[in-house]
């Protein structure tokens, strides 16, 4: 075994476990002047760890350990956008952890939100599926303590219970699906499998049980129940990790896995899919009309996002991966921004999260309505912002493959969809209130934080070079 | 650059200048400096347009220049005008330059509105210079969306129900646009996204060309006021702030007949000659049931709304004729009642700004408290009910000779019906005016109103210059128009 190749193509994870070692030994060197320093520390560890991982190093994939795991450049991006995210979230962060139930264990919310996103780097280049796995639980356990982080807070509590029960169910029908593989093909390495795919029944079933483990994680309608009450329970900053980097890297994988391993079954699971992408689109949007508190409605949002998403997948195309990883990427800077918001609110007006305490928001922080709306906005596939182009380039993905009828009812899903946004836009703009939220200004790194997402929504649309990056990788798929 | 692409970068430009903006007079600054360039710019493009006409270029369009935006779905910055194009954007750059005018005396949140005001004619120029499907897409739905703040912080009355209505109308128009669009691109071969080049591929299927016409069709006929997609006009017209009325009214239910022409029919010409009859029966419903409703109502935004309806339903019901004629006096009316409708509108508003009512039961008499603002009035409701010598005329006589050129018993049977609308029209338009302007004033408090100041005869005066220019000497803008047109007619038609 030649070591070289673990530095050589692995370099993310690499990287990554030193990233949360350091912060880890951080957490048990620095005494109480040093630990004013942690959050600065772990940012710039984070932000080296991008700037040097963000271009990939090699163009040609390859595989090591004797193909358990692959490299391959769209991996490289993919890792780097979750990585960004994770680094917006760590600024979003600061103010949430300086608080005084939680600055004691501000150094386990780095190590943990690392140690899941090491996790997700390794299920993205898996090439075995007990590699995958164990990637897979490396992100959900640590993900559970996270939900549960205000662990004196009985709806965090809760929501962890949930987050935990709900994922365990997942991975062992997961589980089951990949030993019914294993059974009919006698091998669980990704390329092997492939081969002797010819859609029997027990095939079949496998596969279905297989979606449904990563719908869980991707919280697709019928997989859904557990989103709306963990979204609500989770600390805000942990909410918006979940929503975007855990939901982003699921749906990649699932893509990945099915254009890759279920090839053969391909008209099983576009059936499939199409069922599940208009049950998903259509029932949260019309659950989340009803939602009063921002998390929650956030929470059917994003299941909704998550259908859209998977009209990307439905395509099967290299062009719907470029679709589904800007996609992602625009998903990924708009959510932040919103939650962003939400937090720096959260945290300066006691712990509001209604909507109608944010009633005549404009009136008294109108940078923070403004960032809001724009987010939204950008949710709802608003041009000029970047949303409307990435919402655009899936329906052509998907409408290229001639799912006509399944983009006319997405389409007209995201005139629902509008509608609740404009509700959120509603109160900060128009409605009037006696006792609005007070004016406030939110610390610096949150502002460094909303920046950040509000320039990828203003010009990831409009610069098409983003798109043109991921799409020339894309296509050595 | 392409000197097309300033007439969004000039909104763009202003927005960013209303942002720096400290007080009022600044924003004021910024707004008169942004317009009158727009207005001249537009101004000099009309002539700049008709000298390269003198000199002998015969393509389709001028101005042309392309740059690659999104290779994969072979996605351009594409701009180019025809005489369609230049009449429509000398229209915008008109409304745009009164409606500053018109709100001059805004006081609450002057720079936002102004902001989104920008935003929104960013979008209308945009529209009209685009070649590119998805570039004209995005900035169609670039001036939908500062609709809804605009009405719903800024408007009147039920201002939050209608604000919400029109977008999401509207935006569930744009949602079969863009099926539709996708639909045309794909079903040409995807090879290109720039209209011109799909209209001389012509080779969307007709069973596919069956699909899709009728839905880009009713997806811009929304926006046009189309019957039975139509009620949202009334209502956001109603609660609209004056200049959003105007720009709204005037420009952006254009938009709907400009694109219903340009991507509709232009694109999808064997299915639009097969299914143009089921269109047409909406449309002259659209013009005679606005006419009627706007005899019944008791608001003054109302009625003008309810006569938008049927002004703009006379557009799309030219187009289908599908002849020169008629697709000439199309376009003459948009020009049309984009002027005098953004005049009534300000009229409507001015006036509200004094009485504080715009229930026509309250009012009478005012001819002789506010003279000038009444006259303006009659000359608007003349071109409104098509008097000779204003723009009206031209562009009704125009539409109803080319619809009874087509010659058979059921498009000179609706042509006779929708020539009904002139009558019912000057029902209600002599009618209003008859019980607003004259007769004694029965309320002592207006007694008491003034006259219109300077800004707002500015605004006022500028459309009335436009609309009895128009009127007087129609030739060399019918002319440039239809020069633009006889070749899209004679693709449609081979």
């Amino acid at each position: 075994m030649d070591y070289s190749a673990i530095f050589s193509y692995m370099y993310t994870e690499t990287a990554l476990i030193g990233v949360m070692v350091a912060a880890f030994l951080y957490d048990l060197i620095a005494g109480k002047k040093g630990r004013r320093f942690f959050h600065p520390f772990v940012c710039t560890l984070m932000l080296l760890f991008i700037a040097g991982t963000i271009v990939p190093y090699h163009r040609e994939s390859a595989e090591i350990f004797g193909g358990m795991y692959v490299y391959n450049p769209v991996f490289g991006i993919v890792k780097s956008i979750l990585a960004t995210g994770t680094l917006i979230v760590f600024l979003q962060a600061d103010s949430w952890l300086r608080r005084e139930d939680t600055e004691f264990k501000r150094g386990e919310f780095y190590v943990l939100t690392l140690s899941t996103l090491i996790g997700m780097d390794f299920m993205i280049s898996a090439g075995h599926f007990m590699m995958f796995f164990i990637g897979m639980e490396l992100a959900s356990v640590p993900m559970a303590c996270l939900v549960a982080f205000d662990k004196y807070r009985n709806n965090s509590a809760e929501a962890g219970a949930k987050y935990i029960l709900s994922a365990l169910f997942a991975s062992g029908l997961m589980l089951y699906g990949i030993s019914f593989l294993y059974g009919t093909t006698g091998t669980l390495y990704f390329d092997d499998m492939t081969a002797k795919m010819e859609g029997s029944p027990l095939q079949i079933l496998a596969m279905v049980f297989f979606f449904s483990g990563l719908g869980f994680k991707i919280s697709l309608v019928p997989f859904h129940l557990w989103t709306a009450d963990t979204y609500q329970g989770a600390p805000t900053s942990v909410t918006s990790y979940l929503s975007v980097i855990s939901k982003g890297a699921a749906a990649f994988t699932l893509m990945a896995i099915l254009v890759k391993v279920f090839a053969p079954m391909v008209q099983y699971w576009q059936m499939l899919l199409y069922i599940i992408i208009i049950l998903s689109i259509t029932i949260a949007n019309i659950f989340a009309i009803r939602q009063k508190d921002l998390k929650r409605f956030l929470a059917f949002s994003s299941i909704s996002q998550a259908g859209y998403i998977m009209l990307a997948v439905i395509s099967g195309t290299p062009y719907g991966m470029t679709s589904l990883i800007f996609y992602v990427l625009v998903y990924m800077v708009a959510n932040l921004a919103a939650f962003g918001v939400i937090s720096a609110v959260e945290q300066n007006s006691g712990g509001k999260v209604c909507m109608d305490d944010w009633n005549g928001l404009y009136r008294t922080n109108p940078k923070l309505a403004l960032t809001m709306t724009l987010a939204l906005f950008s949710l709802a596939g608003i041009p000029p912002f970047a949303g409307f182009f990435s919402k655009f380039f899936i329906f052509a993905a998907a409408f290229e493959q001639g799912f006509h009828v399944l983009v006319f009812i997405a389409l007209i899903n995201t005139v629902i969809s509008l509608y609740y946004y404009l509700l959120v836009v509603k109160a900060m703009f128009i409605n009037k209130s006696d006792s609005p939220i007070a004016s406030f200004r939110s610390d610096c790194s949150t502002r460094i934080g909303l920046a950040l997402c509000l320039a990828g929504v203003l010009v990831l649309g409009i610069a098409s070079s983003v798109y043109d990056g991921i799409n020339m990788f894309t296509f050595g798929l | 650059m392409n000197i097309l692409s300033l007439f969004p970068a000039i909104p763009a430009a202003m927005m960013l200048g209303l942002w720096l903006s400290r007080n009022i007079r600044q924003i004021h600054a910024v707004m008169v400096t942004g317009s009158s360039l727009l207005l001249a710019f537009a101004i000099y493009l009309v002539f700049a347009y008709l000298g390269m006409r003198a000199d002998g270029q015969t393509a389709e369009m001028l101005l042309t220049d392309s740059h690659i935006w999104y290779a994969p779905l072979n996605i351009h910055y594409a701009v180019g005008v025809d005489g369609i194009s230049v009449a429509m954007l000398l229209l915008s750059a008109i409304i745009v330059f009164t409606g500053t005018f018109a709100s001059w005396k805004m006081t609450d949140g002057t720079k936002e509105f102004f902001l989104w005001f920008c935003l929104l004619s960013v979008g209308v120029f945009g529209f009209f210079i685009s070649l590119d499907l998805f570039t004209m897409f995005m900035f169609y739905e670039v001036a939908l969306i500062p609709m809804y703040l605009l009405i719903g912080v800024w408007g009147t009355g039920r201002k939050e129900y209608s604000a919400m209505k029109l977008t999401l109308m509207l935006m569930g128009g744009s949602a079969l646009i863009l099926i539709g669009i996708l639909g045309i691109y794909f079903g040409s071969g995807a090879t290109t996204m720039n209209i011109m080049e799909i209209a001389q591929l012509h080779n969307i299927p007709l069973s596919m060309q069956r699909i899709w016409f009728p839905i880009v069709f009713i997806g811009f006929g929304v926006l046009g006021a189309l019957f039975p997609f139509h009620t949202w006009s009334p209502d956001g017209h109603a609660s609209a702030p004056t200049a959003v009325s105007m720009l709204h009214a005037g420009v952006l239910m254009k938009l709907g007949g400009y694109g219903c022409f340009r991507i509709a029919i232009y694109l999808l010409p064997d299915a639009a000659q097969e299914l143009s009859w089921i269109f047409i029966i909406l449309t002259t419903i659209s013009v005679v049931y606005g006419a009627f409703s706007a005899c019944v109502q008791t608001d003054l935004k109302y009625i003008n709304a309810y006569s938008s309806v049927s002004h703009c339903g006379l557009v799309l019901f030219a187009i289908l004729m599908l002849n020169t004629t008629a697709a000439t006096g199309a376009v003459l009316q948009m020009l049309s009642h984009g002027l005098m409708t953004a005049l009534f509108f300000a009229l409507i508003g001015m006036i509200y700004g004094r009485t504080h009512t715009r229930d026509i039961r309250e009012l009478s008499g005012l001819m002789k408290i506010m003279p000038f603002l009444s006259v303006c009035y009659v000359i608007a409701g003349l071109a409104n009910l098509g008097l000779p010598g204003l723009s009206g005329f031209v562009a009704e006589m125009t539409i109803f000779n080319g619809a009874f050129m087509v010659h058979d018993t059921f498009h000179r049977v609706v042509t006779i019906i929708a020539c009904t609308s002139i009558v019912i029209t000057a029902v209600y338009i002599l009618r209003l005016i008859g019980k607003i302007l004259y007769g004694t004033c029965t309320n002592p408090e207006h007694l008491k109103l003034t006259d219109a100041t300077w800004d707002e005869r500015l605004a006022v005066i500028v459309l009335i210059v436009a609309i009895a220019g128009l009127g007087l000497s129609p030739l060399w803008m019918s002319g440039m128009i239809s020069d633009s047109i006889v070749p899209i007619v004679s693709h449609i038609l081979n």
